[in-house]
């Protein structure tokens, strides 16, 4: 983000910190209304930086998505106007969020999944970028800066995800709350503007039932216990990047 | 340093020059109409995309920069181990690798998505980041080739010489390392993720850096009206064939690992047998029109002092060395990423599915227009400055020095 933007979020969090609610824990079953009840995504105050006293994440249940999650990657693409863009062939056009279709070779058994920027504690695409355009955020977000990115999609291979897409074209008609820019890279940031906002992210509130979102680093948050109570499994466990999407039902 | 015996002149003016400089000069226009078109329109009227995200302008601009640090040996073979014969060729091989190196770089810097922000990636650096380290090796190999160059030609800092020579020397090692790592350190692509990808590098720019070497130094000559000897060439030429036996083992080495480390076996068969385009480039590019046919050029007995012959083997080395550097970038990527190890998986955004990418008019002028910088460099290089000696006959390079 630029300098503008850090202090934006600087000022944002002084609201936050000021409006932080105590957190409550909840039955899993009602988590995520619960949670959005107790504010666990507090309103932030101005003129504070973010800090790590927080790491935002989420459990998405994969059994109760009855659409796999599609709902969710509408929402995204909706919030912030990515996927169609008219030049770039559908290779080329930008992907924040999809839905994956996942078939066991053995047993057959088949499941569906969203797939987006996991916000991994230790990020590949952070590691490998040059310029520090591509960063996380003390609160765990991790996004680029559309400022400093000099497009060399060097993140984009170190992904293990294909979380990120390069914006192939020059772009009209953006979501003033999402700047996107030709030649630069971009995932799912977690709909920051909303977090920061007080408000959960577009995914997450289209599908209220299935997706808990909260404070990872508070162990009565919410989504803290939800995963104590039915777990929450990482895609690529193996790569030990201990993402912040976690799901359950995988 | 033997320069002393040896005389060093500029080429001479010629029709000949200005006639290549003008062919060279087309493929740069054309490679700068490449970037402004690809500037002004964005990435999607090129072939890559998000699924393929590097494509033949990265192919381009590594095997530039991988040639560069191993145009470099022949003078570091000199400075370095006191080889007297390789020592008036030092010159020679410092610009060389100068000049490749610069036209690596400029087809990277203009494929990114920003080549205005450069100043952002010369001033900004996250140091985690072997692609920001790399900035700084490539700059530093500027800098120490230059010094070299320096300590070659100016007698006032000849004591500084072989000083030079060591230390652009170890440096192009670490250089070498550091693109190879590029891909080591991409945890997630299983075809990259391997220690042996610095050392094949370092190794694969010893082959390609002489081979280009051989021939500028050939044409140069010849086109100069220079003397040019076999004991030269020979040496030369028994050099790039231990060159190209070290890829082919590293290489060997590489495949077979491979396709025993159950996360690699998948990717391995890929390249190796099923890859279609991938599985030829492979096999018939870099094994046999790449590997094998050099050798043969170099060791066929009836074909000893035939200059063709090692003209052809430097040649094939080349396109065999692009023909790997193709198939370690685009088909290491046209395998998809592995989200679930034990499951098939689809999507509507290409999961699962091999990904295709069908190179663009635009990438490959960018490309050749890299290629032609870099030949435009050295042709005005030895033109303007002192860098080719007068002759390299075989009395003048006296086989009787060690
Ligand atoms: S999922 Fe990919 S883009 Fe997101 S943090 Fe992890 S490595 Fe970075
Ligand atoms: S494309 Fe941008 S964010 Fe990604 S590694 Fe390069 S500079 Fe960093």
């Amino acid at each position: 983000m630029s300098q503008n933007r850090v202090d934006e979020y600087r000022r944002n969090f002084i609201t936050a910190l000021g409006g932080a609610a105590a957190v409550v824990a909840v039955a899993p079953t009602l988590l995520l209304r619960e949670a959005h009840a107790a504010g666990e995504v507090a309103a932030k105050p101005a003129d504070q930086a973010v800090t790590n006293a927080k790491r935002w994440g989420m459990l998405i249940d994969v059994t109760k998505l009855t659409d796999g999650g599609a709902g969710m990657v509408a929402a995204c693409k909706k919030e912030h106007g990515w996927g169609d863009e008219a030049h770039s062939s559908p290779e080329q056009q930008a992907h924040w969020a999809r839905v994956v279709k996942v078939t066991d070779k053995l047993t057959h058994n088949s499941f569906s999944l969203p797939v987006m920027c996991q916000h991994c504690e230790n990020p590949p695409c952070v590691d490998v970028c040059p310029t520090g355009a591509s960063m996380k955020r003390a609160d765990g977000i991790v996004q680029v800066n559309k400022h400093t990115c000099i497009g060399c999609r060097y993140c984009m291979m170190a992904c293990p995800y294909k979380a990120r897409s390069f914006v192939h074209e020059a772009l009209q008609d953006q979501k003033p709350h999402s700047p996107r820019g030709m030649g630069t890279v971009e995932s799912c940031n977690m709909c920051v503007h909303r977090i920061d906002n007080g408000q959960l992210p577009a995914c997450v509130e289209a599908a209220p039932d299935a997706v808990v979102f909260g404070d990872l680093n508070d162990p009565n948050s919410a989504v803290s216990q939800a995963m104590k109570t039915i777990g929450g499994k990482q895609i690529r466990a193996d790569l030990e990047l201990n993402t912040g999407v976690r799901y359950h039902g995988i | 340093m033997a320069s002393q015996a040896i005389i060093f002149r500029e080429t001479n003016d010629s029709k000949g020059f200005y006639i290549l400089l003008a062919l060279l000069g087309a493929l740069l226009a054309l490679g700068a109409l490449a970037f402004f078109t690809a500037e002004h329109h964005g990435h999607h009227i090129t072939g890559m995309n998000n699924q393929v995200v590097w494509g033949l302008p990265h192919v381009f601009a590594i095997f530039l920069i991988v040639a560069a640090s191993g145009a470099l040996n022949v003078g570091s073979i000199g400075t370095v181990f006191g080889k007297k014969l390789y020592q008036p060729m030092g010159r020679l091989s410092a610009l060389l690798a100068i000049s490749l190196l610069v036209g690596g770089l400029i087809v990277l810097v203009l494929d990114l998505g920003h080549p205005d922000r450069l100043i952002v990636a010369m001033t900004t650096y996250n140091f985690k980041s072997i692609f920001a380290w790399n900035i700084i090796l490539y700059n530093g190999f500027l800098a120490l080739s230059a010094v070299y160059i320096w300590t070659m030609m100016d007698r006032k800092v000849k004591k500084f010489y072989k000083l030079a020579g060591v230390a652009a020397f170890t440096w192009r090692l670490i250089l070498t390392a550091g693109t190879g790592s590029i891909f080591g350190f991409l945890v997630a692509r299983d075809f990259y993720n391997s220690a042996v990808m610095a050392p094949l590098f370092i190794v694969m720019s010893f082959a390609l850096g002489l081979s280009v070497f051989i021939l500028v130094l050939h044409f140069a000559y010849a086109w100069t009206g220079r003397q040019l000897g076999d004991v030269v060439m020979n040496r030369l030429r028994y050099l790039l064939a231990v060159f190209i036996g070290g890829v082919l083992l590293l290489e060997g080495a590489r495949h077979f690992t491979g396709l025993y480390i159950a996360q690699k076996a998948g990717v391995e068969h890929f390249i190796l047998f099923e890859g279609g385009l991938y599985t030829q480039l492979f096999w018939v590019g870099q094994i046999m029109l790449g590997s094998l046919l050099p050798l043969s050029l170099i060791f066929c007995r009836k074909l000893t002092n035939n200059r063709i012959a090692l003209l052809l083997a430097a040649l094939f080395t080349i396109l065999g060395g692009f023909a790997q550097l193709y198939v370690i970038l685009i088909g290491g990527q046209a395998y998809p990423l592995t989200l679930f190890p034990d499951a098939d998986v689809s999507s509507d955004y290409f999961d699962g599915v091999l990904n295709t990418y069908v190179p663009s008019i635009w990438e490959l002028m960018l490309g050749m227009g890299g290629v032609a910088l870099t030949l435009v460099m050295v042709t005005i290089g030895v033109k303007v400055l002192r860098f080719l000696p007068d002759s390299l006959s075989d009395a003048v390079a006296d086989p009787h020095s060690k």
